[in-house]
């Protein structure tokens, strides 16, 4: 099976032998794009989310051969270490992380989530469901995919509000 | 190159340290707020982790498992699963072991996979070209079995419990005492079987090369782990060497080396091919370790004054067959209050589940928020306000031994937290604060842990250019260990940061007790002091001055009116400095522990029996702080792992057969963001320990956990009038209650 993934602005031809591949085992086995994490390979734990075509999914819970055309855009697209984004140096100046695993995911979900948040998309907790608001609330309800064990949700809520503040 | 000068420093930590020499030292960089050195590695996605990074060549392998409770594996279709595509081998071998080592065993966990103790049990590996490939073939394992489950002990209530001698001790007369107070509580709490859930599954990389073993897995204690791997295989500890440079969370799930590393290690000698080992989710939740349920009975009784007369506490948890670790829930029973009556009870149960070990504070993580919340209804009781109540009973000595206390904090962590929260305004009422359907209450707990040091050395190396580089095989699990190593050397050396490179993670590094038990920081830090200590002391002779009157600082050496620069002092000489730390008498004749007071508001649903933390707040003081930002963020991870065991966790068992129920993160609650609101931190920043070692640092990673789920409960009972005493306090048992 011939697959065609745009990595990060690069594009890949894939010769799968295998069906089964995930996309993040694509990613990660196949691509050596190690960045995007299997915590959990059950889409319930959102280390392993991208962006594919504009919107954030967990990688683990999608085959490679679904995604032929798509464009991709994973941690290593969003800033490298002497190149990082703007979430990203605020990941490290909030200590938004401690182990490090969960926070690929978490910096890639919050930057998909960020720009869902300026095309309107609502949340269960927006009270205006035409204009939301970035509350805190609204951070955390939609960084819920995204589990931290090392606990650092108050530190990611407050480097993602520092990044869409700065980037507003 | 010339051959480095090598300059050592060893130091036992049997009296108290009377230099405090990091508040004389200038560099300014020790407790600052600094950055993590790695972080731009970890935000990146370019920090590597156990299961990344494979050599040429890697095959993958997937356990199989029991699918009885308790047997023999008596066959498995082994030739089949070889047909399947891509299938190299099917591993049963002698030497794969049944449950992980438990932290600091230094030998193998009890081995040979053909009698099951539990379910889901590993008994062989697949191991096939591709990870697909391997996870298909395991899955169409058939074993055959001796069944013997229905001998199985699934249900704490129905196990046989041992009373082990040296676990059991009193004082006084506590029956008596309890007749006689003027108030007291007699009552019984649970807490369940809880899991680690780390980030990053448990994973191994293994190959073997002239001999040797390379291991890159996902371990906290490096040095033990290399013996016990090696011992399982039946090779000399100097034939493996364990790689951990970034480990994705630990919680003392990965102590001890685990089934993964074994099997791939005996794949890659089979197959003369590195072969990678990840343990799926589920694999995580059912063959690694969980944190024991545990039963436990607090007596506690005070007089018409509210001082405390009498302080019980009787625990009953459990483990495998044989298994030595038993979860010491009264651990800080014995010297958090006063009362000259006192009982403590220990008893351990077997049971046919994965094994108990430990998990963040064994111990005082289950038994602080039982004692605390047990305190609250004695409080209540006695019609004292609980910060009032826990004033008076601060004890002036270990009141179980005598002991004096290495330094305790806790009466002003308690009083700044209070203030701090505004616990003046709390109902005084329970049940009498509403909002709408939500009903309003506060909680408090002393937050108690303590204080703990192993061996440890480190290495530290000063280039000729004025550069350093620190060496130990001490592990990061996100507990900040490359910062405070990095400001540690950097302050005792007068380097900027950024001069200095710390190399952790590798067991052919100085061996150090690794992150396990909130030691890591203290031990491994001291290491790293002393070798710097070392360095000094060479630069001082180079400066013709004594130690004491030698100022370093932005890698400059002064001493008098005089100052050089240390490349120029250093002439082109690589100077190494290697020190050694180990615990010794002032951790017998002192009684050190890390102190904390936390503070809750909730809001319970009259409705649904939602529970909202609405507000946490703690205060800490764990001597000197090393880095304020990461000590900050692990007392946030502490806490927020209180709200998880308060609300949340709990592992779900069939009672039938002992099938792990809630085995994956969708099932098993771990707390989320939602779940979380603002946390306010104070670390008590001048807090200093002489007797904890040469830093007057103690142990912050597992403190701030233990007491939060007390607050929190002592909270809903603030708000709804009603004690839950079986952890966690889920919607149903709310709703129970308030009808």
């Amino acid at each position: 099976m011939d697959v065609t993934l745009t990595v990060n602005g690069a594009q890949h031809d894939l010769r799968l032998d295998d069906p089964r591949v995930s996309l993040l085992d694509a990613l990660r086995q196949h691509l050596d794009l190690n960045g995007t994490k299997k915590g959990c390979d059950h889409g319930q734990c959102g280390a392993c989310t991208v962006i594919v075509n504009g919107r954030r999914i967990n990688s683990c819970l999608s085959l490679a051969v679904m995604h032929d055309g798509d464009e991709i855009t994973t941690i290593e697209g969003i800033g490298t270490p002497d190149d990082l984004a703007p979430m990203q140096r605020a990941f490290i100046r909030h200590d938004g992380f401690q182990c490090g695993y969960c926070t690929p995911g978490q910096i890639v979900s919050a930057t998909a989530m960020l720009e869902e948040l300026r095309q309107g998309w609502p949340s269960q907790l927006s009270d205006d469901l035409k204009n939301p608001e970035l509350t805190d609330e609204e951070i955390r309800e939609r960084m819920s995919g995204n589990i931290c064990r090392c606990s650092c949700y108050p530190n990611i809520v407050d480097a993602i509000r520092e990044t869409a503040e700065g980037a507003a | 190159m010339s051959d480095p000068i090598t300059v050592s420093l060893f130091h036992r930590m049997n009296f108290r340290d009377e230099e405090n020499l990091l508040d004389r030292t200038v560099q300014g960089v020790i407790s600052t707020p600094m950055d993590r050195p790695e972080g731009p590695l970890k935000v990146s996605g370019t920090a590597t982790y156990a299961d990344e990074d494979h050599p040429p060549g890697t095959v993958y392998g997937w356990l199989v498992r029991a699918t009885i409770t308790k047997g023999w594996v008596v066959g498995l279709n082994s030739r089949a699963l070889r047909r399947m595509p891509g299938v190299l081998a099917v591993i049963r071998d002698e030497r794969m072991i049944r449950n992980p080592a438990q932290g600091g065993d230094a030998k193998s966990p009890y081995q040979g996979p053909a009698e099951v103790f539990y379910k889901g049990q590993p008994i062989a590996l697949v191991v096939a070209e591709t990870f697909e490939q391997a996870r298909d073939a395991a899955t169409a394992a058939q074993a055959e079995y001796l069944d013997r489950s229905h001998k199985a002990v699934i249900v704490p209530a129905e196990a046989e419990y041992e009373t082990p001698r040296g676990e059991q001790s009193s004082q006084g007369d506590l029956d008596r005492a309890m007749q006689e107070a003027a108030f007291s509580v007699d009552v019984e709490y649970t807490t369940p079987s809880m899991s680690h859930a780390s980030m990053e599954p448990h994973a191994a990389v293994a190959w073997w090369q002239d001999g040797r073993l390379t291991v890159r897995g996902s371990y906290q204690m490096l040095n033990t782990n290399a013996q016990e791997l090696a011992d399982a295989l039946g090779v000399s500890p100097k034939k493996v060497r364990i790689l951990s440079q970034y480990v994705g969370g630990g919680f003392g799930s990965k102590l001890g080396i685990s089934h993964e590393a074994v099997g791939a290690a005996i794949a890659a000698q089979k197959l003369g091919r590195p072969v990678a080992v990840a343990l799926h989710r589920r694999q995580v939740f059912e063959t690694t370790h969980r944190r024991s349920e545990s039963r436990q009975r607090v007596r506690l009784a005070c007089d018409a004054e509210g001082r405390m007369t009498a302080v019980g506490h009787e625990v009953w948890v459990s483990n495998l067959p044989g298994e030595s670790f038993s979860e010491p829930v009264t651990q800080s029973t014995p010297f958090t209050w006063a009362g000259e009556n006192r009982l403590i009870g220990h008893h351990i149960g077997r049971l046919n589940l994965n094994g108990a070990g430990s998990m963040r504070a064994p111990g005082e993580a289950i038994g602080v928020p039982v004692t605390e919340a047990a305190m609250d209804e004695l409080a209540e009781a006695a019609g004292i306000d609980p910060v009032e109540f826990r004033l008076r009973n601060i004890p002036e000595v270990d009141p179980s031994s005598g002991k004096p206390f290495s330094n305790n904090r806790l009466a002003e962590c308690i009083r700044r937290g209070a203030e701090k929260f505004g616990w003046a305004d709390r109902p005084k009422q329970p049940g009498s604060r509403r909002e709408g359907e939500w009903l309003i209450g506060m909680g408090m707990s002393a937050i108690i842990r303590v204080n703990m040091m192993g061996p440890s050395t480190a290495r530290v190396t000063l280039n000729p250019d004025g550069t350093a580089l620190v060496e130990t095989d001490m592990t990061d699990i996100g507990t900040g260990s490359y910062s405070i190593l990095t400001q540690i050397a950097a302050e005792m050396l007068g380097l900027p940061p950024e001069k200095v490179t710390t190399m952790l993670g590798d067991s052919d590094l100085p061996p150090s007790i690794g992150s396990g038990g909130s030691r890591g920081a203290a031990s491994s830090g001291t290491s790293v002091m002393l070798a710097a200590k070392a360095l000094r002391k060479k630069i001082a002779e180079r400066m013709d001055c004594d130690p004491d009157d030698l100022t370093l600082k932005d890698g400059t050496a002064i001493a008098g009116n005089r100052q050089r620069s240390l490349s120029d002092l250093l002439a082109g000489d690589t100077l190494e400095g290697t020190g050694t730390i180990k615990p010794g008498l002032a951790e017998m004749h002192h009684r050190q522990a890390s102190w904390g007071a936390e503070f809750c508001e909730v809001a319970v649903s009259s409705v649904t029996g939602e529970v909202h933390v609405r507000r946490l707040s703690g205060v800490f003081a764990a001597g000197r702080i090393l880095n304020a930002k990461t000590a900050r963020s692990q007392c946030l991870g502490g806490m927020i792992f209180g709200i998880g065991q308060a609300l949340h966790e709990k592992v779900e068992t069939d009672a039938r057969d002992g099938n792990f129920v809630n085995r994956d993160l969708a099932e098993y609650h771990v707390p989320a963001n939602l779940d979380v609101p603002h946390i306010d931190i104070e670390l008590l920043m001048d807090d200093r320990d002489a007797y904890a070692n040469p830093m007057r640092a103690k142990g912050i990673g597992e403190l701030a956990t233990c007491g939060t789920a007390a607050a929190i409960v002592s909270a809903i009972a603030n708000a709804t009038g009603h004690r839950f005493r079986h952890f966690p306090v889920t919607l149903d048992k709310v709703l129970e209650k308030l009808g």
